[in-house]
C-alpha cells in the first residue's frame, strides 16, 4: 500500500530576501504528516517567511512546493491552492480591507462563487462560532487589537479551508478570549501549522512540534525536547507538551 | 478623518438604492450645471435644498461644508462685479458693480450650492463603496470603479500611517519648531508615511489574493429594486425634466 499523498510538501525549498547577502532558509524540507503542528523559533528566525512561501506570496529562489502530490508552480497553481489553505497574519491589520466585518468575512466566499445570501450566512455562522455574534456591522478599522485577531480569523475560516496557517493567532488576546480560541482550534476538523512564541497555547493546540534554527526547519524530537534547550526558549517556565 | 458622516442615519434617503440616487442626482446636477436660466437654478436650488432638508443632515458639519465650498463663491463676488463689464452698472459704497457681473455671480453661486446640496442629499448619504457597487451596476468601467473605491481607502490608509508615526515622534518629546532638526525630522515622516503605506498596500493586495480575489469586487447587498426606489426615480427624473423644460423655455419676463 502507499502512503496517501500529503497535502502539502517542501522539498529543498531556499530563500533569500532581494536585497540582502544571506539565505533567510535554506534548503528546507517538510512534508505535512502531523494534523496539528506548533512551531517555534526566535524573532527573525524566518517563521513568517516560512508561511509566505507556502502560499506563494513570495518565491523561493529554489526548490519546489508540492500539493496534493502535485507541482505549485504557476500563479493560477497558487491560486488553487490558497482556496485550501488559509493563511491568518501575523498583523491583522493587513488582513482587514472591508469596511464592515460582515463584508470582509464574506469576501473569501463570494470569490469562491458562494451567492450573496449563501456567503452571508457562511459569515454569520463563523462568526457566531468564534464568540463574535452581532459583530457584523462593526466597522473593521474600529475594532480593537484581540477582535481583529478574532475577525481574522473568521475570513480565513469561512472559505472552509483545509489547512490553517496561523501566524502568532493568540497575540493580543485576553486569557479568557485565548482560552476560548484554544478550545476552538481543539474543536476543528482542519490541520494547522501554529507559529507562537506562546508555549502552552502550543502545548494545548498542537501534537508535534517544528522549530526554524540556523536557517533550517527541524521536527522536535518530543521526548528530547527538554534537553535541547536552544530548541525551546521557555524551558524554564512550568509547562506540558500535547499528548 | 475620512469617515462619512452623512452616510449614517435612517431617513428615506439613507434607505434608497444607491442605483436610483447616482441616476437622480447625475440628473437634477446636470440640468443645474447647464442652465443658463436664474428662474430655473433658483427652483433647482429650492428643491435640492429641500431634499437635504429630508435626509435631515448634521447641521453644524452641514454648515461646515456650506461655508467650504462659497469660500470659493466669494471670490466670484469679489471679482465679477469689478471685471464683467456690460451696460448697466449700479453703484454700492462709491462703487461702480456692473448688473450683469452681479447676475452672473449670483447664478453662479445658486448653481454651486444648488449641485451640493443634490450631492449631500444623495450621494453623501450612501457609503462610498455602495455608490462604487451602484456605478458598476449602472455599467461604469470596472477598472474606473476599482481605482476610485481603493484610492479612496488608500488615502485612509496614509492618513492613518501618518498619524501614527507623528504621535510615535510627539510621544518621544517632538516639538516642531523652526530647525533643521524640525525638517529633517519631517522630511523622514512623510519618506517613513509614504513607504510604510506602500508596503500596507501590497498586503493589503496579498491578504485580497489569498481570499481568492480575481479582479472583480462583488457585493453582498444589492436588493432588487422597491417600489419605493422606483417611485422615487421616476419623481424625481420628472423634476428634472421640468427643470430642463424651464431653462430652455424660460418665460419671456423672468431672467
Ligand atoms: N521584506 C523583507 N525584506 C528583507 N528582509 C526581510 C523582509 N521580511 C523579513 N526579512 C528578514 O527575514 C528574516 C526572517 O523574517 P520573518 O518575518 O520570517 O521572521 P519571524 O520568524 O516570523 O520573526 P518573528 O517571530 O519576529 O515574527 C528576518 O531577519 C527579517 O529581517
Ligand atoms: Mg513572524
Amino acid at each position: 500500500m502507499t502512503p496517501p499523498t500529503p497535502l502539502l510538501e517542501l522539498r529543498d525549498i531556499s530563500y533569500t530576501y532581494p536585497g540582502t547577502a544571506e539565505e533567510t532558509l535554506s534548503h528546507v524540507n517538510f512534508t505535512l504528516t502531523d494534523e496539528r503542528i506548533g512551531l517555534i523559533g526566535a524573532n527573525g528566525s524566518g517563521k513568517t517567511t516560512f508561511f509566505q512561501l507556502i502560499m506563494g506570496l513570495i518565491r523561493p529562489q529554489s526548490g519546489e512546493l508540492f500539493f496534493q502530490g502535485k507541482m505549485v508552480h504557476s500563479e493560477k497553481d497558487f491560486q488553487e491552492l490558497r482556496r485550501t489553505i488559509g493563511f491568518l497574519f501575523q498583523n491583522s491589520d493587513d488582513q482587514l480591507f472591508s469596511p464592515t466585518v460582515l463584508e470582509d468575512v464574506a469576501f473569501g466566499p463570494l470569490n469562491m462563487g458562494a451567492s450573496p445570501d449563501e456567503a452571508k450566512e457562511i459569515s454569520i455562522k463563523t462568526l457566531e462560532k468564534l464568540g463574535l455574534k452581532d459583530f457584523e456591522d462593526r466597522i473593521t478599522h474600529k475594532l480593537s487589537g484581540g477582535e481583529k485577531k478574532l475577525t481574522a480569523l473568521a475570513t480565513i475560516l469561512s472559505m472552509q479551508p483545509k489547512l490553517l496557517l496561523l501566524d502568532e493567532p493568540s497575540n493580543n488576546l485576553d486569557p479568557a478570549t485565548r482560552e476560548r480560541l484554544i478550545n476552538i482550534l481543539r474543536g476543528l476538523d482542519q490541520a494547522h501549522i501554529i507559529i507562537s512564541h506562546d508555549m502552552d497555547f502550543l502545548a494545548s493546540t498542537c501534537a508535534q512540534l517544528y522549530t526554524i534554527e540556523h536557517r533550517q526547519l527541524h521536527r522536535c524530537d518530543q521526548k528530547q525536547v527538554h534537553s535541547h534547550e536552544h530548541l525551546h526558549p521557555y524551558g524554564d517556565k512550568p509547562h506540558q507538551h500535547g499528548t | 478623518m475620512i469617515d462619512e458622516p452623512f452616510a449614517v442615519g435612517s431617513t428615506l434617503f439613507h434607505r434608497l438604492d444607491a442605483r436610483v440616487k447616482c441616476i437622480a442626482a447625475a440628473a437634477l446636477s446636470l440640468d443645474l450645471a447647464l442652465t443658463g436660466s436664474f428662474t430655473a437654478a433658483l427652483t433647482g436650488c429650492l428643491l435640492t435644498a429641500f431634499l437635504l432638508l429630508l435626509s435631515r443632515p448634521d447641521p453644524k458639519l452641514l454648515g461646515k461644508r456650506i461655508l467650504t465650498v462659497n469660500f470659493f463663491t466669494l471670490f466670484l463676488w469679489l471679482t465679477l462685479p469689478f471685471t464683467y463689464g456690460g451696460a448697466e452698472y449700479t453703484s454700492f459704497l462709491s462703487l461702480q458693480l456692473s448688473l450683469e457681473g452681479l447676475g452672473t455671480a449670483a447664478l453662479i453661486t445658486v448653481k454651486t450650492n444648488g449641485i451640493l446640496f443634490c450631492f449631500l442629499a444623495l450621494l453623501a448619504t450612501s457609503p462610498l463603496v455602495n455608490l462604487g457597487h451602484a456605478l458598476e451596476k449602472l455599467g461604469m468601467p470596472r477598472k474606473l470603479i476599482f481605482i476610485l473605491l481603493f484610492s479612496y481607502r488608500q488615502l485612509f490608509i496614509i492618513y492613518q500611517e501618518y498619524e501614527r508615526l507623528q504621535r510615535a515622534a510627539a510621544l518621544r518629546g517632538f516639538v516642531p519648531t523652526n530647525s533643521m532638526h524640525t525638517y529633517r525630522t519631517y522630511g523622514h515622516l512623510f519618506g517613513m508615511t509614504l513607504v510604510k503605506s506602500w508596503k500596507r498596500a501590497e498586503r493589503i493586495h496579498q491578504a485580497m489574493l489569498l481570499r481568492g480575489f480575481h479582479g472583480k469586487l462583488i457585493p453582498l447587498n444589492q436588493p432588487p429594486l422597491t417600489g419605493k426606489d422606483q417611485l422615487f426615480l421616476f419623481i424625481m427624473l420628472l423634476l428634472s425634466l421640468l427643470l430642463a423644460g424651464v431653462s430652455l423655455f424660460p418665460c419671456p419676463h423672468t431672467l
